[in-house]
């Protein structure tokens, strides 16, 4: 059963400057929900704070029933928070077989695991072929791929997604975003953070706008996908 | 080979593009290349070495270049994670000696030494594991923890700090003698192969050693901790997003780290028979060579480094130096050893099985 993630109040400082300011959200089981914004609205620092990747100012974020707002990273990782970050990050020496399998670091239950990796692979064959290579050495698509499936593999409740689609060609793009849907219809609740708004949004339940760190919109993929101010500032064409 | 014209080719093209600092780097080469071959060519004619001394010679540099090793690794896995060089390492290998030298008193009080060397020499390198690891994470809390966050170069400054501490506490503690360790029954005896004869004691800290590293490179490779070392040394925060505790890795790292000194300080005493507090400079500087000729970083290389440091100052007075008639080769051992470390970082930068930083993300 997935579990409600819940941020109130949420304020991150860099020294002075307050980079996100009393962002507050809910994001129901279940539900795709898209953060949109440009460059510097504070996107990745929301993900960065929920994983606990940065200490925040102010604020609380709750996962479930469990305050997570101190604990450290792994601890909201066993939990069922998970995060494709920015840029990948994946471990460039190790295979890419090792790098899905460190995914389920968390877990113990070995049956479990190896029937999550077998659908990791079927949600992205070609990576099954390519167990022995070192991630290092796989195509920018490829590495995103097993980025979402390591991920994955720590069977998360909540799965949030900086930028997956960055510098991939459209049909790659296409692709990851039709697996980022099988895996939301899988019951993982997905939050996404994409400057392709458009694409984004069509996918998207709901969506929230960040600008200069608030929030300044919400609605669904739809209706945010219609706003005139949004197709004016995102998806950059008239209303 | 290219037809002679390509060959004359290339070498214009070389002196079209080169500066006068390839020019010295190239005199470099031709002149060690030259003060190795007259070096062992004299060798060769002096004759003064049969080749039972030459193996005598191998044997001796690989048990020491096994300990180099050991100590070494401690180095390059600290490296590998905090991008930083641990100072203090070559003193928690002192403590760690000393740790084994005083389980081997007491087991010698108890005459135990001398009765069963062979179960006595497991419980010495425990004690020098255990205080050496102790002591590494007594370093890694003090001079390491709290700059985990900071970006910074306190941790380094702190842990040449800690270095001086333990050298300094073990002085006033230990006093600055010379401190013998206890025989080791029949492991004292030396034992002949083809008219060579080797120290029994070279023999045991050369296996024990191995063992030791192959056990290491076993844990780094197969088990759940080992990965996530090599997860938190490619990627810090990567590896905290999968769910690792970066804060665990890295004591683990140094508790791991520290054992392997421990038992190389034990092995050391072993073999030359004695210690002092400043043991710690002189061979975690060894050690420390080790592992930037090897590539810093990279754990194979600790280990090859080490070899080759040790085999360099077994060998390098007699084949290289006894040609040109010196009156103490053997002194020399040192010159060799980090002339050719200074060889290795002008050649090639990265160390012998190193890969270069810019190559480090993908």
């Amino acid at each position: 059963m997935s579990k409600v993630l819940e941020v109130s109040d949420l304020t991150v400082a860099y020294g002075a400057i307050r980079a996100v300011r009393n962002v507050s959200f809910r994001v129901e089981p279940g539900e795709l929900v898209t953060i949109v914004g440009a460059n510097g609205a504070g996107k990745t620092t929301v993900l960065n704070a929920l994983c606990g990747l940065r200490d925040i100012r102010g604020g609380r974020i709750r996962l479930g029933t469990t305050d997570i707002t101190h604990l450290p990273p792994q601890d909201r990782v066993a939990l069922g928070l998970s995060q494709v970050p920015e840029g990948r990050r994946l471990f460039p020496r190790m295979t890419v077989a090792e790098n899905l399998e460190i995914g389920a670091y968390t877990r113990r239950e070995a049956a479990a695991v190896a029937a999550d990796l077998e659908w990791v692979l079927e949600l992205f064959p070609r990576l099954r072929e390519r167990g022995r290579q070192l991630a290092g050495t796989l195509s920018g698509g490829e590495q995103q791929m097993v980025a979402m499936g390591r991920a994955v593999m720590a069977r998360p409740d909540v799965l949030v997604l900086d930028e997956p689609t960055m510098g991939l060609a459209p049909q790659i793009v296409d692709l990851v975003l039709d697996a980022l849907r099988a895996i939301n219809a899988n019951g993982v609740t997905v939050l996404l953070v994409e400057q392709n708004a458009y694409r984004a949004l069509e996918i998207a339940d709901r969506a929230f706008v960040l600008e200069s760190g608030e929030i300044v919109m919400t609605g669904t993929g739809a209706e945010l996908l219609d706003h005139p101010d949004i197709r004016n500032a995102y998806l950059g064409y008239d209303a | 080979m290219a037809p002679r014209h390509e060959r004359l080719e290339a070498l214009a093209e070389w002196r079209r593009q080169s500066t006068w600092v390839d020019g010295v780097l190239l005199a470099i080469r031709l002149g060690v290349a030259a003060t190795i071959l007259v070096g062992f060519g004299g060798s060769l004619v002096a004759g003064t070495y049969s080749i039972g001394n030459i193996a005598s010679f191998v044997v001796f540099g690989l048990t020491i270049g096994c300990i180099y090793a050991l100590v070494a690794l401690g180095y390059t896995m600290v490296y590998g994670i905090l991008r930083m060089i641990n100072f203090a390492h070559g003193d928690v290998m002192m403590v760690g000696s000393f740790g084994g030298l005083f389980a081997a008193d007491a087991l010698s009080g108890a005459g135990v030494l001398e009765a069963a060397p062979l179960l006595s020499l497991p419980l010495v390198v425990a004690a020098g594991m255990v205080v050496g690891a102790g002591v590494a994470l007594g370093v890694e809390r003090i001079a390491y923890r709290p700059f985990l966050h900071v970006r910074s170069l306190a941790p380094l400054i702190c842990a040449i700090g800690m270095s001086f501490v333990l050298q300094y506490a073990a002085r006033g503690l230990f006093g600055s003698r010379n401190r013998a360790y206890p025989g080791f029954g029949w492991m004292e005896r030396t034992f002949e192969v083809g008219g060579l004869t080797i120290p029994m004691l070279q023999v045991v800290a050369f296996v024990a050693a191995g063992v030791m590293l192959a056990g290491l490179l076993a844990v780094v490779r197969l088990t759940r901790l080992g990965r996530a070392m090599r997860a938190v040394a490619e990627d810090r925060d990567a590896a905290a997003l999968v769910g690792i505790d970066v804060g665990r890795v890295i004591v683990a790292t140094f508790a791991i780290g520290g054992a392997m000194a421990g038992v190389a300080g034990v092995l050391y005493a072993l073999v030359f028979k004695q210690i002092t507090v400043f043991l710690g400079f002189s061979l975690g500087i060894k050690g420390f060579a080790a592992a930037i000729l090897g590539g810093i970083g990279n754990l194979p290389g600790a280990l090859v480094g080490g070899l080759v440091l040790g085999l360099a100052e077994a060998l390098g007075p007699a084949l290289l130096l006894e040609g040109f008639a010196l009156p103490a080769p053997y002194q020399f051992k040192d010159v060799i050893g980090y002339a050719m470390l200074v060889m290795v970082l002008i050649f090639r930068p990265q160390g012998l099985l190193g890969e270069r930083l810019a190559d480090k993300r993908a």
